[in-house]
């Protein structure tokens, strides 16, 4: 294994994995910075051009263009109160009156040295525990999976959507289209309607890119006439290390944040903007100036800011050990991984731990890069925000979206369910449907069934069903787990009656949808 | 304007008797342009591996490029569906694999393809299925295994991949000819099935000699499905044969084209993939990986097919999964 390490560490410092990373992160701020492109759209659509790659660069490349997306969120948050991606929604709440006092430069930085330092620390997370957990991995036995499964579609119901009725009804449709195709067990084939080419099922990059991407695209064309007044800043002298020191002298506050950021992400289904709001949340509470928050505070961007980052190392930890993706980006990382036949478990750290370790050591630099990046290359990157017009980005996206979900299977029916996916998504948006939690379920369908299955012929094998789904240890945790998460909603609602929790955060006014996962 | 309108048709039809009149005269090379090599499995999975360690071997032997295309869904059926609705010219093939192409036409309803539309090209390789335990198992030996199912009716756990798979029907063979009964797991591919087995949530694991290898040190394989003793890997275990199990056990591999390709390009396609798979590349790289090499040509591939279709559909309609 420590030889698998040091050809990982030599792989890193080759100058084409270095440039790879260099432009996976550019590119990355550049569609983060972008409101309406997100980081889950960015890696969906950059998927298909890592084909032809090996694992290695592949896998580094789209692990930087996540790093990236994540933090170029930043820039429109900032700059115009609107945020690139969903993780930066509680960048907006200090980050764009700050811009507004003239301190433009002074957010940005902020968000900056929160964005490494809280990347830092997922990463460092990511590397510490994954291994530990894909040993305890062969543990997990169908049983197991199935109660994992369960726990994850718990998560849907108290995280994913802000209407727990919705969630359920997001995460139910996810379930059906995982039934679609062929039966992960007995090998039948269901709801293919005749059509040969959907014995295949839903293909998961297909769905992902139909419902985050398509919707996105729609409604820029229908926003076309919205304008966005950019806030525009000189880069002056001194108050880049002033404020970098500044960010750093708050230990406690990054140090929590990233903590807080990288639990959310290990937990299913929860993205880096629930992340960056509990955070933003607890940064409030721990403040001996809770007035401050939401008028232009340090403190708030660098609690946002932090969190979302660290989340990205913990989202890939159930991924890279379970096949169980922390947020959406994820996901689309977990076709990434398979499409190079690589698939999650102790294997990675065995078999493939080469190529495993590179992409773990990649994300460490891929969040040092985003300091230069993001600090020399911010006033471009705001530009851009404003600059590219609606009328080149939607076509070109949807261009893409086409080409993306015809490379992954070379088969044009993937390219019509993309886009019945597509119109799904649109029209459930409109409705408050998240795809979230359909996406969500069409990824733990299959696992549960699976499980569920597996578990009951291995039951009748041992003579209690009943003992093995209630009988294991592994198992009784995770459903304390399930339980907990179900019944959380209920329990928060008692604790604020009391006004022990307080989890309301400042309204954010323009752009409304968009506020779950992503 | 008229008779220039004229005078252009006049030329086309001419230079379209001339075209036509040379292409029957004296018919085109075959290969001219790039073979299409449909490989229904995801990258990186055994399917894919076999056929790029033939890539470079073939397009040398053929003199043009062989591309990889990637049609991966439903156990393999969404690309043998492409390669019988492609162009029968030649210029398409696919990896198939046996069982998959007998098995999933007699059970699914309409899985696209049927198997004697998938014209056999040549055959050229096996992966045999081994019968394993762990380490710790009490169980030294076949016999040991099979005394506790006798008494045990299907307390023992297999793990297989998937269902009227090669995993699933050496099951069904297998519990035929003892007359015993074993729990069938079915997962989702090779490699949560073997995580599973390791993490010892199977009593026994029905694996491919690749995983059997990869693994040795932490199982002990009490059978293989070979013809002939295994003998690079595991040179003491006997095979089900020996055992007076009369099955073999593997998943093979080979290349088809679609229904109604000339039977001279089939022959050129056959040609060249004789020499790749006889050659020392390809040959050395299959036994490193615990795989069997078979040369079967096109004739042999069909009459071998034949008989392993008969085979399988007489062992389902006996234990009444067909009609």
């Amino acid at each position: 294994m420590s030889e698998s390490i040091v050809l990982a560490l030599s792989h890193l410092v080759e100058i084409e994995n270095l440039i790879l990373i260099l432009a996976g992160v550019t590119g990355g701020i550049v569609v983060g910075a972008l409101p309406g492109l997100t980081a889950t759209m960015a890696i969906a659509l950059l998927v298909p051009f890592t084909f032809t790659m090996n694992a290695v660069n592949g896998l580094i490349t789209l692990g930087a263009i996540y790093c990236g997306a994540i933090y170029g969120g930043c820039f429109s948050a900032i700059l115009i109160g609107t945020p690139g991606t969903p993780s930066a929604i509680a960048t907006v709440f200090d980050g764009y009156p700050m811009a507004r006092k003239g301190e433009a430069e002074q957010a940005i930085v902020t968000a900056t040295g929160g964005s490494v330092v809280g990347g830092l620390i997922g990463a460092t997370m990511l590397l510490l525990l994954s291994p530990l957990l894909a040993k305890a991995a062969l543990k997990f036995g169908p049983p197991e999976y199935f109660w994992m499964a369960v726990f994850g579609l718990t998560i849907i119901a108290t995280l994913a959507s802000k209407s727990i009725l919705k969630g359920l009804i997001g995460g139910a449709f996810g379930l059906l289209l995982s039934t679609i195709g062929m039966s992960p067990i007995a090998g039948d084939v269901r709801f293919s309607f005749g059509q040969p080419e959907l014995q295949g099922g839903v293909e998961l990059m297909t769905a992902l890119i139909g419902f985050f991407c398509i919707p996105e695209i729609l409604f820029m064309v229908e926003q076309r006439a919205k304008m966005y007044t950019l806030i525009t800043y000189k880069r002056r002298k001194g108050i880049t290390s002033s404020t970098l020191m500044k960010v750093i002298q708050k230990p406690f506050l990054l140090i929590r944040s990233a903590v807080i950021g990288a639990v959310v992400g290990i937990v299913p289904g929860a993205g880096g903007n629930i992340a960056a709001l509990v955070s933003y949340n607890e940064a409030v509470r721990a403040s001996n100036t809770p007035d401050e928050f939401g008028k232009g505070h340090m403190d708030g961007i660098v609690a946002s800011e932090t969190a979302n980052n660290a989340e990205v190392g913990g989202s890939l930890v159930p991924l890279l050990t379970l096949g169980i993706p922390g947020a959406p980006p994820a996901a689309v990382l977990l076709g990434a991984l398979l499409l190079q036949g690589m698939r999650p478990g102790a294997e990675l750290y065995t078999v493939h731990a080469e190529i495993t370790y590179t992409f773990l050591f990649s994300l460490f630099v891929a969040n040092i890069f985003l300091l230069p990046v993001g600090i020399y290359g911010g006033r471009a990157f705001s530009r851009l925000v404003t600059i590219v017009p609606m009328k080149f980005l939607a076509p070109t996206v949807a261009f893409l979206t086409i080409i993306g979900s015809y490379a992954i299977r070379n088969n044009i029916m993937d390219v019509v369910i993309m886009l019945v996916c597509g119109l799904f998504g649109y029209i459930g948006r409109k409705l408050g449907f998240h795809p979230g939690p359909i996406v969500l379920g069409l990824i733990l369908g299959k696992i549960c069934e699976t499980g569920l299955v597996q578990s009951v012929l291995m039951g009748k094998a041992s003579g209690s069903t009943w003992m093995l789904f209630f009988g294991r240890p592994i198992s009784l945790v995770l459903i304390f787990l399930c339980l907990l998460s179900a019944l959380w909603p209920f329990v928060a609602n008692a604790l604020k009656k009391r006004g022990v929790l307080n989890l309301d955060v400042p309204e954010e006014e323009g752009k409304e949808e968009d506020s779950e996962l992503g | 304007m008229k008779s220039r309108t004229l005078k252009t048709v006049l030329s086309g039809v001419v230079a379209l008797v001339f075209v036509f009149g040379v292409a029957v005269t004296a018919p085109a090379a075959f290969p001219e342009k790039q073979i299409n090599y449909i490989i229904c499995f995801n990258p990186g999975g055994q399917s894919d591996v076999t056929a790029r360690v033939q890539q470079k071997d073939l397009a040398e032997a053929l003199g043009v490029p062989v591309v990889m295309q990637y049609k991966v869904g439903a156990g393999g059926a969404v690309g043998w569906t492409a390669l019988v609705r492609s162009k029968r010219d030649g210029y398409t093939i696919a990896g198939n694999n046996i069982p998959h192409i007998i098995l999933q036409p007699l059970m699914r309803k309409n899985p696209g393809y049927q198997t004697d539309q998938l014209v056999p090209i040549y055959l050229f390789e096996t992966t045999p299925i081994g019968l394993a335990v762990r380490n710790d198992s009490p169980f030294m030996t076949a016999q040991d295994f099979m005394d506790f199912a006798e008494k045990n009716k299907g307390v023992i756990t297999v793990a297989g991949v998937g269902t009227y798979t090669g995993h699933h029907i050496t099951y069904l063979q297998f519990t035929d000819l003892t007359g015993l009964k074993l729990t069938y797991i079915p997962f989702t591919g090779a490699a949560p099935q073997v995580a599973a087995f390791i993490g010892g949530h199977s009593t026994a694991i029905f694996g491919n000699s690749n995983n059997l290898v990869d693994h040795k040190d932490k199982i002990r394989v009490l059978a293989m499905g070979t013809e002939k003793r295994f003998k690079p890997f595991f040179p003491d275990v006997p095979t089900f044969k020996e055992l007076g199990i009369n099955m073999t056990a593997g998943i093979s591999r080979g290349v088809c084209a679609p229904p109604d390709t000339p039977a001279d390009r089939i022959a050129v396609l056959e040609k060249a993939f004789d020499t790749v798979c006889r050659g020392k590349n390809f040959v050395g790289k299959m036994e490193e990986m615990g795989f069997e090499v078979n040369n079967l040509g096109a004739a042999e591939f069909k009459a071998w097919l034949d008989g392993k279709k008969k085979e399988y559909t007489e062992l389902l309609k006996k234990l009444g999964q067909i009609k």
